[in-house]
């Protein structure tokens, strides 16, 4: 579906490198994950993918199609939402859908069917100025015009970045709803959260790909062996739990400390603790999460 | 002593009541977390505690001042960090601080001072000319929060600070607020990320214009009976009636 490979792109005369040495495939009918912060090369490598930016070396194919040979074929099989609203604000709802369609060429009426259950909320607004709408609106109308030409794959960069939680959620349900239709999704999000909801991810940072795979296998093959101490009094703890000896990393979690020990003798730490006066701790083992593993990954790199 | 009082602070546009009579105060000191859904009010609510915005009825103070007669006091006495505009990129890091500190009026030669020590502290001493856009987005960050507080404010505001940042400049930034609001700073903060929640010493939550819970995070996770902060969040929100 996706092939990338030796993807390396950088800007002003080579001196800020987005991306280095990038491989990656995507299947049919995957939802794939881009996973890091700002700065990690995720929106290069989205618009490498969508034809709109030319790699430094590196080629990349798209159904089979060279993003930069073939890129008329590839632009008209993609659905492509970039990270900032894209659409025109002084038109109105209808209008951009509208002018979307007739760019692609299609006919809104005939393929209502695939944006129905999305366009059917923003209906009662189809006269309002793009512009004018919330935040929440302007993604699902971003979402419709990147839709409307039945595209085989979706590329959608930053989508719920600035999204509160409850419509974070809301949206990753469309995604999956759009899965199952048989749409390939690659999904860009700074959200370590998000990871789980993707059949696969690859974790960014600074250019570079830190790891691929399911999130559940590039949790199990950390190998990272994590303790987790439930607190009120976290930051007083989370100081006394770095001064000692045996520790690696300690990171809060909300109410909780993860702690990964250098020799994994929680047992010692325990003791330490109770002596420097922490009482009534408990500790369990878990299971690492994204968020683990990509802590721990930053720390290999640095 | 508070560092912000709210008494039925009210904000309308045309019809429609962005902010609906909230109260509340922030003691000095406190980490205060401002959540709230895409749409509930918030950016209104804290524009208008940093004397941006008139309000429509209601009072409030904000570091002893009167937010709707004395909003250019406000501004001197609070700072100010967004993630989306903090810093000038094409700017040196020295330039960035010493702009800001012109701003508030910081005499020279205590700006030179505190300008050396704001770059040690923060180890940057040896990128002092170097243009702040290339620095890495963690560090950025962590220089605009010292930015921000270079006039020694009373409070500081913080619009979702760590969005877009790595997990653990994210954790990192915390311990700077931390640090910070130990030495009685008081810090008002937004974010989407419902473990910094935690974080907090009490959090509001606003749905709708209104405030719909406000307490520490233990107290609340008892009150709504879930464990964690993001269930908190997902119970109040979905009361939600607004349409956006």
């Amino acid at each position: 579906m996706i092939s990338i490979v030796d993807i390396t792109k950088t800007y002003e005369k080579g001196k800020i490198t987005a991306l280095s040495s990038i491989n990656l495939t995507v299947n049919q009918g995957e939802l794939f994950g881009l996973i890091g912060p700002d700065g990690a090369g995720k929106t290069s490598l989205i618009r490498i993918i969508a034809s709109l930016l030319k790699p430094d070396a590196g080629s990349v194919s798209v159904f089979e199609y060279d993003t930069q040979k073939e890129y008329q074929q590839v632009r008209n099989s993609i659905g492509y939402m970039p990270g900032r609203f894209s659409l025109y604000q002084d038109l109105s709802v209808e209008e951009n859908l509208n002018f979307f369609a007739n760019v692609f060429r299609v006919d809104v009426e005939q393929n209502y069917h695939l944006i129905s259950e999305l366009y059917d909320q923003l209906a009662p607004f189809k006269d309002r100025r793009a512009g004018k709408l919330s935040g929440g609106m302007k993604q699902k109308l971003a979402l419709c015009c990147a839709l409307i030409h039945e595209p085989r794959l979706l590329l959608l960069d930053e989508p719920t970045t600035g999204v509160d939680p409850v419509s974070r959620n809301e949206f990753w349900y469309m995604l999956l709803k759009l899965k199952k239709r048989g749409i390939t999704i690659l999904v860009s999000t700074p959200y370590m959260d998000e990871a789980s909801l993707c059949d696969r991810v690859a974790l960014m940072q600074s250019g570079t790909i830190l790891d691929q795979g399911t999130p559940s296998d590039i949790c199990k093959q950390s190998g990272l062996v994590l303790y987790s101490i439930d607190s009120n009094q976290s930051f007083h703890l989370m100081q006394a739990i770095k001064e000692y000896t045996n520790t690696n990393t300690c990171y809060a979690f909300g109410s909780s400390l993860h702690i990964n020990l250098k020799d994994n003798e929680i047992e010692g730490l325990m003791s330490y603790l109770s002596a420097k006066g922490f009482s009534g701790l408990d500790y369990i083992m878990i299971d690492p999460g994204i968020e683990d593993v990509f802590m721990e990954k930053l720390n290999q790199v640095a | 002593m508070n560092a912000i009082v709210v008494n039925n602070l009210t904000k309308t546009f045309g019809s429609f009541m962005a902010v609906d009579h909230i109260s509340f105060h922030v003691t000095k000191g406190e980490v205060f977390g401002f959540l709230g859904a895409n749409g509930a009010g918030k950016t209104t609510a804290m524009r208008m505690l940093c004397g941006l915005l008139k309000p429509s009825s209601g009072e409030g103070r904000v570091a002893g001042f009167n937010i709707d007669t004395e909003s250019e006091e406000i501004k001197k006495h609070i700072g100010y960090m967004s993630q989306k505009f903090s810093l000038y990129n094409n700017l040196t890091i020295r330039e960035n601080i010493r702009f800001y500190g012109g701003l508030y009026d910081i005499p020279k030669k205590e700006l030179k001072q505190k300008t050396d020590e704001l770059v040690e502290q923060l180890g940057l001493t040896s990128y002092t000319d170097k243009l702040v856009q290339s620095l890495p987005l963690g560090w950025k960050q962590k220089l605009a929060f010292s930015v921000a507080i270079q006039h020694s404010p009373e409070i500081v505001f913080l619009d979702e600070p760590t969005g877009g940042v790595d997990p653990i400049t994210r954790r990192q930034f915390w311990d700077m607020i931390y640090e910070t609001a130990h030495n009685g700073l008081t810090v008002f903060v937004t974010t989407h990320y419902m473990d910094e929640a935690e974080y907090c010493h009490r959090v509001s939550i606003m749905v709708d214009g209104k405030i719909a819970a406000l307490d520490t995070p233990n107290e609340l996770k008892k009150i709504f009976e879930t464990e964690n902060m993001d269930g908190v969040f997902r119970k109040l929100a979905r009361r939600a009636k607004r349409n956006e």
